[in-house]
Parts: C-alpha cells; structure tokens; sequence
C-alpha cells in the first residue's frame, strides 16, 4: 500500500527511490511492444530476445573496443537486430501458429547457445563487463525512447501498414485475395519487432553493469508474451500496461515477492480463459457459460491476441 | 567413445519419454502442453520427497510419483485447457495457459524451503539434490570396458516396452482406437459415440505419466533433482524431438529422442561441451525452416 501512499503523495520522491524499476518498467514495456507488432499482425513469434541480446552485446562490446558515441552504438545495435530479423524471418515466416512459435523459441535459444556461448568477443558464458553502465543516467533515455516508439507504432498501427497486418491477423486467405502482399506485411511487423527489441537490449545494457547471457533465454521471452497478454493488444497501450503491472507487482506486494511468479502464473491462466482481449481490450468478460446461463446473457467471442 | 555413445543411448531413452507424452498431447489435441517439462519435473520430485522426506522404499515412491503426475495431467486438463475449448479459443490461448500452469509449478517448488507451505513436497529451494546412493538400488557393472550402471539398463529397457506398449494400444485397443479418432477428428469421433472430453482427460493422465516417469528415470539416472530440470534440461529438447520427428507422430518422437541424444554425444566428442548445448536448437530451428513437417508426419493438413 506504501507503494500507491507515495506514488500519489509523493511523486517527486517515488521517482528518486523506485528509479531503477521505472527503468525496468520502460525496458519491459519496450519489449511488449516489440511482441505487440508481431501479434498485431496475427504471428507469435518468441524472438524477441534474441533480437534484444544482439542489441545489447553489439552496445557493449561497441563501447569496449571503440571510441563511439552511445546514442550511436545503441543505434547500431537496434539496426543489427533489425537486420537479422530479414534475415530469420525470410526462411521462418512461412510457418503458422505454434510451429512459427517453436521456430522463433529455437532460434533465440541457437543464438545464445551456438554463437554467443562460443565467440570470444562476448565473452562467452561469462558474460562481458560493461565498465560504462549508468543505471540512474540511462532512465531519461529509456523513458524518451519509450514514448517515441509508442507514439511511432501507436500511428503505424492506425496507418495503412496497420490495416494491412490486423487484415492479415484477422484472415490471412482473404487479406492476399485483396491484394495484401502477405509475406512483406509479415515481413515488416517481424523486422520492426527486431528493430525494438534490439532497441531495449542497447538501453539495457546501459543501466546494468553487466551483459549476463542467461538473462536471454526463453524464460525471459515467455514473460515478455505475458505482458502483451496481459496487458491486451488491440492498441499499443495494452502491452506497455501489462508490463507495468507485471513489473511493479513484485515491489507493489513485498510479503508475496518470493512467489511472484505464482501470482504471474495464476493472473496469466485468469486473463487468458476469462479475458482473453487483455485488461485494455474492448468488451467484458468472456464468461464460460454455465449449462443453466441463459446464453443472451454472456459475450462468448472475443478477441485474443494472436488470433491466427 | 563406446561409453559416449552408449550414454546418448540413454540420454535418448529419456528425451523419447518425454517427448512421447508431449506429441501424443499435440496429435490428439493439437495443443502444444507446455506444462509438460513441469509435470517432468514434479514427477521427480515428488517421487524424492517420498523417499527422502516421507522415507518410502524407492519403488513405492516412484509409484506414487507417476500416480501423482497423472493427476497433474488432469489439473493442466481441467484448469488450463477445458475452459479454453468450451469457449472454441485459438491453439495459442493454449499454449500461453499451459505456460502459465508451468510458472506456477517451477516457483511453488522453487521457493519451498523447510517452514514455508509446501514443505512437505520440497525444501531445497532453489537447489539441485541428489537421491541418496543407499535408498535407490544402483549397482554397477563393468562389460567389455564400458561401466553401465543399472538405473540406465532400466532406463532403456524401461523405455522400450513402455513405448513398445504404448504403440500396441494406440493400434489395437478399443481405447487406442477412440484415441485416434479423436486425433484425426473431433467433431466426427464425438458423432460416432466416444466421449472426446474422457479421452482428452485420458490423454493428459497418460502423457503426463509418461513425462512423470522421465522425470523419475531423468533424477536417478542423472543423479539431479531440481526445480529446473524440467525448464532447463528437456522442454526446448523435447520440442526439437518432437519437430524431428514430426510433430504428433509417435515412432518419430522416439526416433527423435535417440536422434537427438546421438546428436547430441557427436556434437560433443566432436566440438565440446559449448557446441553440444546448442545442437539442439539448431537441429529444431534447420528442421522446421527445411522440413516443417519432420521425418515421419505426414500428417500437416492446413498447418502451414
């Protein structure tokens, strides 16, 4: 309750001592939006953070062995990660539904096991040091970042570009005979998930003094899927909610931290049978219907997030 | 060498365990339980908490575990799935429920330590234990310069009828055949007179036995025990076993499995520890890009 108690008494304050959960409020939320564009256009995939370890290894070891800006070097992180995404998602995106899921899992995990582990200039499985982190420094950047990628998707999503990926997501068949080029739609809702990811791993790794290569295995994907489904995804505020929610919960019930992923787990079924839209999206509940309900009296259909 | 190759045999065994719970849940739901590595999981700790903390005779215990598993199966069935179906949801709300049933089976465990709720399941923590050497029988053998202990000729053989079994009912039985109807579809099977929602219930209670049992054969065998062997050791192999050996089909996960397990004991002799780690996921990731369907699933109707 201290936590709500101050946040509105005392903002200022709340700010000064929760700042490095506020940054990873804005690195999470960056994530879920990441997933956010993919889901949009109908596909799960689980790369993200794979896309998000490029970014920051490439921030890393950019600032270890040359003498470059920052701003530059997340920048070329991101662009990798996007780069990569052409280059994943040409061979991955023919897949469907779980088996473009699966793909995505095991890319992100070859990426970790087969190439990170193995080249020298990561560091391998001790990870890399990264002597020029700035936790308190690098939470203005995160937070500016974030509103300009939200803003950014937030109109891509209502642009022509968005009505031809919620086309694909709603019926991919009936958007290509209406001359929807499929595999380039997909295409770009997978390489600008690459772009954010990628995006959130170079700020990342500013705030930690530390680029650890077990922080991007599935684990982490899988609860970077669960902010978007919590939070919902019929708009970009969905994902940026659910991540906040998720991530503050453990500061916001300290008796319960130990079990937070108990709590995850149980939000993540509750949201998935009884509100599969998200807490954000449209309509009610989608109660189950008890055999003597009177069926008029329930909403049954509504939208879930990847409702390929 | 002999020895590497005679351990991928083992390793193999237990991967096509698991991996034959898991595709049989995908042939005949269609539903990808990725609860599965923690129903893994349970099974062997519940089955070390037995000998350990409850001091049951290790066969006694095992039992209990696969019984245990079992009823694990019919919670993922009814917390995470049925609703799921009653209200006609997409394959992945699925998957992400069945996600969500596995955060909370890995934390209760992993957050259990003497004094806390479930202190009569687990107090290790976060830990990996071991069975101890004098409750679990675990003699060894010396043959032609191999060591082959006999957790792991149980193991193998364990795995073979099992799966030897498993492929008589789905063919013969009664009960096997209403299976596969329901497999091949629902809607018919359910016109024709067999209660598809027993058979799905039946579904997760075997498959989650099977998983169980690995589980079981994986802690002795491996001597760990932990919150994570489900999570770290066998979920994503599992999957790259399945998709081997195309997904649903039942020989092509136990092909898979001792494929992969042979894959595996080569990476290694070959290029070290680093490179068999990740062999696994390349394997899953070249299959699905070049043959989505696997070795033996012919079976991919609209899919893909």
């Amino acid at each position: 309750m201290d936590f709500f108690i101050q946040l509105f008494s005392d903002p200022v304050g709340f700010y000064q001592s929760h700042e490095l959960l506020i940054a990873q409020i804005g690195i999470n939320s960056l994530l879920a939006i990441s997933i956010f564009v993919t889901l949009f256009s109908g596909q799960l995939t689980l790369a993200n953070v794979g896309f998000m370890a490029v970014g920051a290894y490439t921030t890393v070891i950019l600032s270890l062995h040359a003498s470059t800006p920052l701003a530059f070097n997340i920048a070329l992180g991101a662009l990798l990660a996007g780069a990569l995404g052409v280059v994943v998602g040409l061979p991955v995106l023919r897949l469907r539904g779980v088996f473009l899921a699966i793909a995505t899992l095991g890319f992100g995990e070859a990426l970790r096991f087969g190439v990170i582990l193995n080249l020298p200039i990561t560091g391998q499985g001790q990870g890399l040091k990264n002597p020029d982190a700035d936790p308190l420094g690098g939470v203005v950047p995160i937070l500016v970042a974030l509103a300009l990628v939200a803003y950014l998707v937030w109109r891509l999503a209502g642009s022509k570009l968005g009505q031809a990926w919620a086309a694909i997501r709603e019926d991919e068949l009936a958007a290509s005979s209406q001359g929807i080029n499929v595999p380039l739609y997909k295409m770009a809702a997978f390489v600008v998930g690459a772009l954010i990811a990628g995006l959130a791993g170079g700020l990342e790794s500013h705030i930690n003094f530390f680029v650890d290569p077990t922080e991007y295995g599935t684990t982490r994907a899988i609860q970077v899927l669960t902010f978007a489904v919590v939070g919902g995804i019929s708009n970009v505020l969905g994902p940026i909610l659910g991540a906040t929610i998720l991530t503050s919960l453990p500061e916001v019930v300290r008796q319960a931290a130990d079990y937070r992923d108990v709590i995850n787990g149980v939000i993540l079924i509750l949201i998935i049978v009884f509100r599969p839209q998200g807490v954000l999206g449209g309509g009610g509940l989608a109660l189950i219907r008890p055999r003597w309900w009177p069926r008029q009296w329930t909403l049954t259909r509504a939208r879930t997030p990847a409702d390929a | 060498m002999a020895q590497q190759l005679l351990n991928a045999i083992f390793i193999g065994s237990i991967y096509a365990l698991f991996a034959v719970g898991y595709t049989l849940v995908f042939g005949i739901l269609d539903v990808l339980n990725l609860a599965h590595s923690a129903v893994f999981m349970l099974g062997a700790v519940i089955t070390y908490s037995l000998v350990v903390i409850h001091a049951q005779p290790f066969f006694v215990a095992a039992a209990g575990g696969i019984l245990a598993s079992a009823v694990l199966g019919l919670v993922v069935e009814y917390a995470a799935l049925r609703p799921l179906r009653r209200r006609q949801a997409p394959q992945i709300s699925a998957l992400i429920s069945t996600i969500g049933l596995a955060l909370i089976f890995v934390s209760i465990v992993e957050q259990s330590k003497p004094g806390s709720p479930f202190a009569w399941l687990w107090r290790d923590g976060a830990n990996s234990v071991r069975f101890p050497a004098d409750r679990v029988p675990n003699a060894t053998y010396h043959v032609a310069g191999l060591t082959l202990e006999s957790s792991k000729v149980a193991i193998l053989v364990i795995s073979i009828l099992l799966m030897l079994s498993l492929g008589y009912v789905m063919r013969y039985t009664q009960v096997g055949r209403a299976l596969r109807a329901v497999a091949e579809n629902p809607r018919a099977a359910r016109l024709l007179g067999i209660q598809v929602d027993r058979i799905f219930a039946l579904t997760l209670a075997l498959s989650s036995a099977l998983g169980g049992l690995a589980g079981i054969l994986f802690g002795v065998a491996l001597s760990d025990v932990s919150p994570y062997i489900g999570r770290d050791q066998v979920e994503l192999k599992g999957l790259a076993v399945i998709v081997l050996g195309g997904m649903g089909s039942i020989p092509g996960a136990v092909l898979g499995g001792y494929a992969l397990g042979l894959i595996e004991a080569i990476a290694f002799i070959r290029f070290g520890s680093n490179v068999e780690a990740g062999v696994a996921f390349l394997a899953l990731f070249l299959m699905l890009v070049v043959r989505p369907q696997g070795l033996f699933g012919a079976r991919l109707r609209e899919r893909l």
